[in-house]
């Protein structure tokens, strides 16, 4: 392999003359971050409560839940980043009018988090299902003996359990949000990937580029399985395998 | 806004040649990607220190990076290894088809791998014993014993599986490749007929995947192994 590494690549100033390579991938990340956090937000509070009314009694909250999870779960996650920004907005005149009005990277966003954040709010409904229904019959039962309702017994009683139990699978299904967030490239969001491939075909320096993306990406895994981690030591149920004490 | 799906029936024979391809690149991955996960699962299973942190190494870097950037990685760093392993002057013309086969088979492997190495753990330690204890030697044990339960147990996870990658493949559309999807952008952008294409390719993928997920279901209840 003949390949001439130049990690000076970095330093060295954009076409444009105002900013140093550098600054593209941390323009990159910074994209990454806020798709990242807002589809997680999104996602957390669409997926809890779609994975609620699906352990619920009435049929067709259930059946809706049911749909949610597979209509996200049966289409590519490109596919449905296609659909969010060239098709729905078709189908919504003032918001097409806003999207072509507006800075591209605005429009860009917002198709991207609304695609990640429903998407992976069906992997976490899925989640919050199975933690309620892991939670014995008898909790539920015992919520509503001493008088709660039925909204009560899941606010007091289930999710907070449900949710400490679900933790490990809740991570990994973090990450795989903050990796999904690539696919946003092919909308023309930049974020990290594409300022990494962008780099590359500025300056042929590629592998540095994308070594760069991925010692980030990597980075960014750690931390978030460390922060996960933290949380779950904080909130872990005491009486339970793992639970400590 | 008044949808013509006369783009959709005009381009089926395009859109079929696209599909062919990601149905190959499916089978393909699947098929190479589980024979080096199981290997990478023997490897980090082995008592022999080295193997078995290189294969995990590899296994946390594939699963730690999108796949996006492995398929980039990829399609600049396969014509560049061809160029050292034949000594030839440039590097070769490799093509994105061909690239991304290679590239969903080594990105795969990582995600195969961990299904097996679950599934191998899930046989009890007893059987190996015996298998020793009867003098097969570790390739005959593995092979013959813990290999086909290992798999066998496994067999709706690894479906599961390749139904994800049956979607994953469409990500190929960024090195430009044509299969399903990109066969379907490129006839969209030239007749400017993205709504429609896009629905017709949401459907299909949607009918294929619910179907093949509903089929793992049922396998999986008639295969479940009463204990």
């Amino acid at each position: 392999m003949n390949y001439n590494w130049n990690w000076g690549v970095f330093f060295q100033r954009t076409p444009d003359g105002d900013a140093f390579y550098w600054q593209w991938v941390a323009q990159g990340l910074v994209w990454t971050l806020a798709v990242s956090v807002v589809a997680w937000m999104i996602a957390m509070s669409v997926g809890a409560l779609v994975g609620t009314i699906r352990t619920t009694e009435s049929r067709f909250l259930v059946r809706f839940g049911n749909a949610w999870v597979e209509l996200f779960r049966n289409i590519p996650l490109l596919v449905q980043m296609f659909l969010w920004y060239f098709v729905i907005p078709e189908f919504i005149p003032p918001l097409k009018q806003w999207m072509i009005q507006t800075e591209p990277a605005y429009a860009q966003f917002l198709a991207a988090v609304l695609c990640l954040g429903l998407f992976t709010s069906a992997r976490i409904a899925e989640q919050v299902r199975a933690g309620i229904q892991s939670l014995s019959r008898g909790q539920r039962n015992a919520g509503l003996a001493v008088g709660l309702t039925q909204a009560q017994v899941y606010r007091y009683v289930l999710l907070p359990m449900a949710f400490r139990i679900i933790i490990p699978p809740l991570t990994s299904e973090t990450m795989n949000l903050i990796k999904n967030s690539s696919i946003a490239l092919t909308i023309g969001l930049a974020e990290l990937t594409f300022r990494s491939r962008e780099l590359g075909e500025y300056t042929f320096n590629f592998f540095e580029a994308f070594t760069a993306a991925t010692l980030i990406y990597i980075a960014i895994a750690m931390s978030a399985n460390r922060v996960m981690a933290l949380v779950e030591r904080r909130v872990a149920v005491p009486g339970y395998i793992g639970g400590g004490k | 806004m008044n949808l013509d799906f006369s783009v959709v029936a005009n381009s089926l024979p395009y859109l079929w040649k696209g599909m062919q391809y990601t149905l190959q690149l499916t089978a393909t991955s699947a098929v190479g990607g589980l024979f080096f996960g199981t290997l990478l699962a023997l490897a980090r299973l082995s008592s022999i220190r080295l193997l078995s942190n290189s294969a995990s190494a590899y296994v946390n870097l594939m699963r730690s990076i999108p796949l996006v950037l492995v398929i980039f990685w990829f399609f600049f760093l396969v014509p560049l290894i061809l160029q050292g392993i034949t000594g030839a002057e440039r590097p070769p013309q490799v093509g994105a088809e061909r690239t991304a086969i290679i590239t969903f088979i080594m990105f795969e492997a990582a995600y195969f791998c961990e299904i097996m190495r679950a599934g191998i753990q899930s046989i009890p330690r007893g059987q190996v014993y015996s298998a020793y204890a009867l003098g097969l030697t570790y390739g005959q044990a593995m092979r013959l014993v813990i290999l086909p339960q290992a798999f066998r147990n496994m067999l709706p996870v690894l479906l599961t599986q390749t139904i994800i990658l049956f979607q994953d493949t469409s990500l190929v559309y960024v090195i430009s490749a044509t299969d399903f999807v990109g066969a379907a952008s490129k006839i969209a952008q030239r007749d400017s007929r993205l709504v429609e294409m896009y629905l017709f390719v949401a459907a299909v993928y949607f009918v294929l995947c619910y179907g093949l997920s509903y089929m793992v279901k049922m396998l999986q209840r008639k295969i479940a192994v009463i204990r």
